[in-house]
């Protein structure tokens, strides 16, 4: 495809702050979610979910429960014999309800179809399940132990899309592992002046979408057709038509605003049970999640690791040794590539002379884990940061310095086969390290820290778009990216007017809805307006392309719209329609892995108070490397929201379980940062290099800053005289912490 | 049972159940889809309305306590004069992503801003926390209503 983009120089709708193009509707209450969506004669659906961890169902009694007025209908295992239902992108280790066995606190027992909601919350209550308690699985320590009890007996199943190669046979409760080695790590180690070693924990976190998982569905025939809150709808059409035997383009899908996504509503979630249900029903069935219920439809992984880091004595980084397990609970949803991200993240971003990297994927008897904003990084990076600053202490030196003497710069390689390092991480850090006043007189318990990182993002590169520029002279942009609070309608109508030449309120962005929108392969991985944008802007340079042949031959002036439609048509009709597309061919940024990396770099200063153990964050700031800005305060936003996932993340954010079980189920008890969580200042720093493979060099941002945050923060309380290997810094943690460093003599007043 | 109340300036007679509650009758019983449900417990603010002019949540509000007020939801407040300048200063400062929190979020900063307990970066930061968001970082939501109370 030939596609000709105008100068830098003539660009007038690239690098404004333009408004979002759905504050409009947002601000009135009108944008529509799929809760607010009515489909006549739906039916409300509700789940009966597991009250153990670990459990043989021995029976299950329906009658009580399929005599309540106004129930339609009780599903459960026994009614899906006629398929094989058992799905997972990854691997296909997940069935739609239980069947024999419960494997985690809230597993689908079984649901029911009701004319009321009242009416299925009190069938639920009478369906009647005997179950015989099996040993937990509850920690991923209890997973590898010697004769521990099997999470799941059966064989490994790879999924549609789990994108690994060949996936190995299942070891144990070892459904997946990662690993990097290269260089002579252990003569490295032998010979290093600066040895820094810890074990870490990360906790179990929920993402707290504030829409929780909605999905109605109707089943017509071999016709299915969804609402849903879903991210990846052309990935979840393919696991529904696998699921239900059906070919894929007889499974719909319309994905409204999203409320929220953070990755708790990418590849399939509750849509196989509400298909399964509404099947059965014979009418339309929603399935509204609550939020106890969406937590254990997924959360972020919580992790264990061991890490080494060898330095010489002037600071100079030479080899890192990395062991981790992350627990993904019952079954896989997206843990292998999380604990693929994590493994490539582990490193860091240094020139190292060595590094051995062991990540396992482990199944316990907790929720299944799966994406989060900026999964695999935001586990590690904070561990790899806290040794670096570790090695500048012991060295001497600023962790400045050990950052500029040890980073990679741009063209370097990252790791063996990917893409070259395209950022420069130097200038970043001490963009931000100059916004917490890095250098500044420091007060008694007041500490600052810088923290860097990549993230493999992009995800795979296979984006299409549509535009349609109308007679009225309007456009129609058509894409499947989900709008979920990002922003990409906005951005991609910037693009589309920027390629035709008109201005962006004459532009439309559409959402997904699979029977109508050309293909996109998922929205995540900060990938939208780096991949989907460029196949938004390739088919707006199509339509340009078009109208300047039509104003050639006619000899009409090439910004006449209508004129040129009207000569090209012949009536006051018709349409042009440009195509664009993004895949994985050639040679190139779209040809090898990652697309780009996501520059993960961020600095704070907090105060802590040592009487209370309470750390309070004073100063933040994160660098936006997004190549170039489509629409910059769209990008601070990210950037500023990602920062106070961050900080929820390293401050307070735990689901707690004990025995497999989830004691903290609301928002009662799992807190997520508030208005008074913001720190006193924060700063987006956002660098612009045109570095990126995205339309005008920009590429994707929003997750960094996650990862980057509480990284930052655990160097900043260390160097209050805190230093932390488990998260998140909760007061009472760091209290205790601060009465052992008295103890040992390590307390500095 | 039967109850009489006024949403958005128009009356309404229903019947309720007495365990209905204000959010589901607003979005089933009126249609009224502005108000969201999230967190269930009181918490996060995304189901505020106003009930006399002061926000509750209506997860946790029954229809039947609304009985004999004047309940304001998004689509009331929208249509009044004093929204435009919501409209345009969350507009401006880009203080809204997903939208979910945003109905609520407006309806609590409306009726603070009619009572005056907006007059510092730290009062508005206190009293809207409430209300929240899990998208913008906040920031954004605290300058255009900064900007709104007269603030900094």
């Amino acid at each position: 495809m030939t596609t000709t983009l105008r100068e830098p120089a003539t660009r007038t709708q690239i690098g404004r702050s333009q408004p979002r193009r759905d504050a409009r509707e947002k601000l009135r209450g009108q944008a529509q979610f799929v809760g607010d969506i009515l489909v006549p004669r739906m039916l409300h659906g509700k789940v009966l979910r597991s009250p153990i961890a670990h459990g043989r169902i021995v029976s299950i009694d329906t009658s009580a429960a399929e005599q309540v007025p106004g129930v339609v209908c009780v599903l459960t295992g026994a009614d899906l014999r006629d398929i094989d239902p058992y799905y997972g992108h990854a691997i296909k280790d997940r069935p739609i309800l239980a069947i024999d066995k419960v494997r985690f606190h809230g597993e689908q027992v079984a649901a029911v179809a009701a004319e009321t909601a009242a009416a299925a919350a009190a069938a639920v209550e009478a369906i009647a399940v005997e179950y015989e308690e099996l040993p937990v699985v509850a920690t991923v320590g209890d997973a590898i132990a010697d004769g521990a009890p099997l999470v799941t007996d059966r064989p490994t199943k790879p999924g549609l899309f789990h994108g690994l190669g060949e996936l190995p046979p299942r070891d144990g409760n070892v459904c997946y592992r990662y690993a990097l080695d290269r260089g002579e790590l252990e003569a490295l180690f032998a010979r290093a002046d600066i040895v820094v070693e810890g074990e870490y924990t990360f906790p179990s976190v929920y993402q707290y979408a504030m829409e929780t998982h909605t999905v109605i569905a109707q089943v017509e025939g071999d016709e299915i057709t969804l609402w849903a809150t879903c991210q990846h709808p052309f990935l979840v059409r393919a696991e529904i038509a696998d699921l239900f035997g059906v070919p894929v383009a007889n499974v719909r899908i319309q994905v409204p605003y999203l409320g929220g996504g953070f990755g708790s509503k990418s590849y399939t979630k509750m849509e196989p049970l509400t298909v399964a249900l509404a099947r059965k029903a014979g009418r339309p069935v929603r399935i509204q999640n609550r939020v106890g219920e969406s937590m254990v439809t997924t959360r972020r992984h919580n992790m264990t690791c061991r890490m080494k880091t060898a330095a010489t004595a002037d600071g100079r980084l030479l080899a890192r040794d990395v062991e981790c397990l992350f627990d993904t609970g019952a079954y896989a949803d997206n843990g292998p590539r999380v604990v693929a991200t994590a493994g490539d993240a582990a490193p860091g971003p240094y020139r190292w002379a060595a590094y051995r990297v062991d990540a396992s994927c482990v199944y316990t008897n907790l929720a299944p884990a799966g994406s989060y904003r900026a999964f695999g990084a935001t586990h590690l990076q904070w561990i790899g940061e806290s040794q670096v600053d570790e090695v500048a202490r012991r060295a001497g030196l600023d962790p400045l310095e050990v950052r500029r003497a040890n980073l990679l710069t741009p063209g370097e390689e990252v790791r063996a086969g990917g893409k070259p390092l395209d950022a420069d991480l130097i200038g970043d850090i001490e963009k931000v390290a100059a916004a917490v006043g890095w250098g500044e007189e420091r007060r008694p318990h007041v500490g600052r820290g810088v923290s860097v990182g990549l993230l493999a993002a992009g995800a795979h590169p296979v984006s299409s778009a549509v535009c349609r520029l109308e007679a009225d002279g309007r456009v129609v942009v058509l894409v499947a990216t989900t709008e979920m609070g990002q922003g990409p309608r906005t951005a991609f109508a910037q693009i589309a007017a920027e390629e035709i030449g008109v201005d962006p309120e004459q532009v439309t962005v559409r959402g997904a809805d699979t029977r109508f929108t050309p293909y996109d392969r998922s929205t995540g991985a900060s990938r939208s307006t780096t991949i989907a944008g460029l196949a938004v802007q390739r088919a707006a340079a199509d339509i340009r392309a078009q109208l300047d042949r039509i104003a050639e031959a006619s000899g009409i002036e090439p910004d006449d719209r209508l004129a040129l439609m009207r000569s090209h048509f012949g009536f006051a009709g018709g349409e042009l329609i440009g195509r664009g597309e993004v895949s994985p061919v050639g040679t190139g940024s779209y040809a090898e892995g990652p697309v780009f990396w996501e520059v993960c770099v961020g600095a704070a200063e907090v105060a802590v108070d040592p009487d209370t153990g309470f750390v309070h964050v004073r100063r933040t700031a994160t660098a936006a490397d997004v190549g170039r800005a489509i629409n910059p305060q769209l990008v601070e936003r990210q950037d500023e929201g990602a920062t106070l996932q961050g900080l929820g993340n390293a401050l307070f954010e735990e689901m707690v379980y004990e025995d497999g079980l989830l004691l903290n189920d609301t928002l009662l008890d799992y807190r997520v940062p508030s208005f008074e969580d913001l720190p006193d200042e924060m700063t987006c720093v956002i660098v612009e290099n045109e570095d990126g493979p995205g339309p005008y060099g920009a590429k994707g941002c929003g997750e960094g800053a996650l990862a980057a945050v509480p990284a930052a923060v655990v160097n900043a309380l260390a160097d209050a005289g805190v230093p932390m290997t488990e998260l998140p810094l909760t007061p009472e943690r760091v209290w205790r912490r601060i009465q052992d460093l008295k103890e040992e003599g390590k307390w500095q007043q | 049972m039967e109850i009489a109340l006024s949403v958005n300036g128009r009356e309404v007679v229903r019947d309720v159940a007495p365990q209905e509650l204000l959010l589901d009758f607003l979005r089933d019983s009126l249609n009224l889809t502005g108000a969201k449900r999230s967190c269930d417990v009181q918490v996060c603010g995304a189901c505020t309305v106003l009930v006399d002019g002061l926000p509750v949540s209506s997860c946790c509000y029954l229809a039947a306590q609304a009985a004999g007020t004047e309940v304001t939801t998004i689509e009331g407040l929208a249509e009044r004069a004093e929204f435009a300048p919501l409209d345009e200063a969350f507009t401006r400062h880009a203080a809204l992503q997903c939208g979910f929190c945003t109905p609520g979020m407006l309806l609590t900063v409306s009726s603070l801003l009619a009572s005056g307990e907006l007059e510092s970066e730290e009062q508005i930061k206190r009293n809207l926390s409430g209300n929240l968001c899990r998208c913008t970082g906040y920031r954004g939501i605290v300058e255009a209503v900064a900007d709104l109370a007269g603030v900094g």
